[in-house]
C-alpha cells in the first residue's frame, strides 16, 4: 500500500508521486458502482440520485475537506444550477449536457462573485456568511414565483434525449449512466486539482491559515478559485437533479439541504474524496430504508449516527477504516 | 559603505496608553548575526510583527535593502526577501514536512496556482524542498506527519519554512523556545551555519547563546533600545547587568 512504499521511497519525487497513484481499493469502488445496473435495476433512480449528492458533497469536500471552510449555504449553488437546468428546458431547450454547461458556469460566476467576502473571514462569520447568502437566494427563489414557480415548483421541465440516442426512461437507468459519468469525470478533475502544487496550496491554508502568509502564499486568491470550482460543481449536481428528475422545488436550495450535505460529508469523511461519495450512499439508503418504515422519525436515526460517528471517529467512517486498515498492517 | 540589509527609523506602535515600540530605529548590515535581547513584555516579538508587517506601526518607516516596505502586506514583504519563524509553532501539522517545505517553494516559484500537473512531476521544487531539510538536518524525518514530528525537530522545521522563501533577511523569534537547553545547541549550530549573505536577527533569552553566536546585540526595555554593542559591550554595561542580567531568568 501507498504508507508502506512512502517509508522506503527512494527518493521524494518518487514519494509523493506514490501518494497520488490509483489505489486498487478505488478502482474497485469505482467497478462497484456499475453494480445496480445488474444487481439492483429497480433502484436505478435512487442510485442516480446518490451518484448526484456524492457529486454535491465532493464539491463541498473541496473547500472544506481540503480548503477548511465551512459552509452551511452551498446548496445556494446547487439550486441554482438546478433552477437553470429547469428553466432552460422549460422554454425551450431541453438538451442535456449543454443545459448542464450553463448551470455549471452560472453557479461558478455567482460563486466567483461571492468568493471575494467568503476569502476574507473565517471561522464563525464564515458560517454565518455562507448561511445568510443561502437562506438570502432560498427567499430570493421564494418570491420570483413567476420564474420559478416559487412553493409549487417548476412545472414544465423536459429533458430530451442522452446525445440524442438515450431516452430518459421511467428505471433510471440512463439517469444513472450519465449522472454516474458525469461524477466520474468531476471526481477525476477533483483528484487531479487536490494533487498539484494548488491542492497542496489548499491543504495548507486548512492546515495553518496564519503561516501561509509568511511563507508568500496568497491564501485569499486560492481561496477564490477553490470557491468558484467547488460553486460550478454544486452547480452541475443541481443541474443533474432537475434533468434526471424533472422537477425542480424550493428545497433544492433549502437550509435543510445544505445540512445534510455537511452530515453527509462528516459521516463519510471531510478531506479524503471519497468521504462525501460514501457519505451519500449511508445517508441516502439510510433514508429510503427509514422514510419507509418510520417516515416521521428517520431523523432521529440520522442523528444517532451522526453522534456516534463524530465521536467515535473523529474523520468520519472513511478515516476510521483507514485507521483500522493502518493498524492491521502494522501487526 | 553599502546599505543596511534592514533599516527601521522611528517605528512606534501603542495599544492604547500602552507603548509597546517607541522611536525604535536598528540597522541590520548585510549578514549581520545580531541578537534581539531584554525582559519579557519588552516588545521583542511586537518588534518582529512590525517589521514583517503583521502589525501596522503608528508611526516610523522600515527599508529591506532600498524599498521601503512600510506599506507593504506581509506576504509581500516575504516575496522581496523578508522572512520570519515564530516563537510557537506556526506549522501544518497534517502536511509532511516534505510537502509543506515544497508548499513554500511552489510559492515561491509562482506555481502554486497550476492545478493539473500533479506535484510529482515539479522536480526542481521538490528537490529544493528535499535539500533545504537535508541542509537542516530533517530528510529522515521528512515523510512523517509534522505533528509526529519531536518537537526539536518540529522548531527545526520552522527554520526550513521560512529558508524555503529564499529570504535576504530571517528573523527568528526565540528558535530555540521550549527545547531542552541540550538540545538548543544544535538549533543555533544550524543557525550558525546559514549562508553568510543571509542576515539574522534573533531573539533569545539564554545569554550563553547569545554571546556564543551573535555578534551584536541589542537591548530592548519597555519597547524602546536601551543599548546595542558587541557582546563585551553589552556584558560589560552596568545598566544592562541590572535590567536584564542581574535577574535569573527562566524560560
Amino acid at each position: 500500500m501507498a504508507s508502506a512504499v512512502a517509508t522506503t521511497a527512494s527518493s521524494p519525487q518518487a514519494y509523493l508521486r506514490s501518494l497520488a497513484r490509483w489505489k486498487p481499493i478505488e478502482i474497485a469502488f469505482w467497478l462497484a458502482t456499475l453494480l445496480p445496473f445488474a444487481l439492483v435495476p429497480n433502484y436505478l433512480s435512487l442510485a442516480s440520485q446518490i451518484a448526484i449528492a456524492g457529486l454535491f458533497a465532493l464539491s463541498l469536500d473541496l473547500i472544506l475537506g481540503y480548503a477548511g471552510i465551512v459552509s452551511l449555504g452551498h446548496a445556494a449553488f446547487f439550486g441554482i444550477g438546478a433552477y437553470t437546468a429547469g428553466i432552460i428546458s422549460k422554454y425551450g431547450w431541453g438538451e442535456p449536457i449543454s443545459g448542464l454547461m450553463a448551470s455549471a458556469a452560472l453557479a461558478g460566476l455567482v460563486g466567483w462573485t461571492t468568493s471575494f467576502i467568503i476569502a476574507r473571514f473565517r471561522h464563525l462569520a464564515l458560517i454565518m456568511l455562507t448561511l445568510g447568502f443561502g437562506l438570502l437566494l432560498a427567499e430570493l427563489a421564494n418570491s420570483m414565483s413567476w420564474l420559478t414557480g416559487g412553493v409549487d415548483g417548476l412545472q414544465g421541465i423536459h429533458t430530451w434525449d442522452l446525445l440524442g440516442l438515450f431516452h430518459f426512461d421511467l428505471y433510471g437507468f440512463t439517469a444513472y449512466a450519465y449522472s454516474l459519468t458525469v461524477l466520474f469525470i468531476l471526481f477525476i478533475v477533483a483528484r487531479r486539482l487536490i494533487n498539484s502544487p494548488f491542492g497542496l496550496a489548499l491543504r495548507g491554508i486548512r492546515e495553518n491559515w496564519i503561516r501561509m502568509p509568511a511563507i508568500g502564499a496568497p491564501s485569499r486568491a486560492h481561496i477564490r478559485a477553490i470557491y468558484t470550482i467547488a460553486a460550478a460543481m454544486a452547480g452541475t449536481a443541481g443541474a443533474l437533479l432537475a434533468q434526471t428528475t424533472e422537477t425542480v422545488s424550493l428545497d433544492s436550495l433549502s437550509f435543510e439541504r445544505s445540512a445534510e450535505l455537511l452530515v453527509m460529508l462528516v459521516l463519510g469523511g471531510a478531506g479524503r474524496l471519497y468521504g462525501g461519495l460514501v457519505g451519500a450512499i449511508i445517508f441516502m439508503v439510510a433514508r429510503d430504508q427509514f422514510s419507509g418504515t418510520t417516515p416521521q422519525y428517520w431523523y432521529f436515526w440520522i442523528g444517532v449516527l451522526l453522534v456516534a460517528v463524530v465521536t467515535l471517529l473523529p474523520n468520519g467512517i472513511l478515516g476510521g477504516l483507514s485507521n483500522i486498515a493502518a493498524r492491521w498492517r502494522k501487526t | 559603505m553599502t546599505r543596511p540589509a534592514l533599516l527601521t527609523r522611528g517605528l512606534s506602535k501603542s495599544f492604547g496608553s500602552l507603548v509597546v515600540a517607541r522611536d525604535i530605529a536598528i540597522s541590520l548590515p548585510v549578514g549581520a548575526r545580531y541578537a534581539l535581547i531584554g525582559p519579557n513584555g519588552a516588545g521583542k516579538t511586537t518588534l518582529i510583527n512590525l517589521m514583517t508587517g503583521m502589525l501596522a506601526p503608528d508611526a516610523g518607516r522600515i527599508f529591506l535593502g532600498d524599498d521601503d516596505i512600510t506599506n507593504f502586506d506581509p506576504r509581500e514583504r516575504v516575496r522581496r526577501g523578508l522572512a520570519r519563524t515564530f516563537q510557537i509553532n506556526t506549522l501544518f501539522p497534517g502536511l509532511t514536512p516534505l510537502e509543506a517545505v515544497t508548499l513554500a517553494v511552489c510559492e515561491r516559484r509562482g506555481i502554486s496556482r497550476e492545478f493539473w500537473r500533479n506535484i510529482a512531476s515539479h522536480r526542481e521544487a521538490i528537490d529544493e524542498a528535499h535539500d533545504i531539510l537535508s541542509r537542516l538536518r530533517l530528510a529522515e524525518e521528512c515523510y512523517r506527519p509534522t505533528r509526529e514530528l519531536p518537537y526539536g525537530r518540529q522548531r527545526l522545521l520552522e527554520i526550513a519554512l521560512a529558508l524555503a522563501t529564499r529570504p535576504k533577511v530571517l528573523l527568528l523569534d526565540e528558535p530555540a523556545a521550549g527545547v531542552p537547553p541540550e538540545e538548543s545547541g544544535e538549533i543555533f549550530e544550524v543557525v550558525a551555519g546559514l549562508s553568510d549573505d543571509l542576515t539574522l536577527l534573533f531573539i533569545e533569552h539564554d545569554m550563553h547563546v547569545v554571546f556564543r553566536f551573535a555578534s551584536h546585540i541589542i537591548v530592548l526595555v519597555g519597547g524602546a533600545i536601551y543599548t546595542e554593542g558587541t557582546p563585551a559591550e553589552i556584558s560589560a554595561h552596568p545598566g544592562v547587568r541590572e535590567v536584564y542580567l542581574g535577574t535569573r531568568r527562566h524560560g
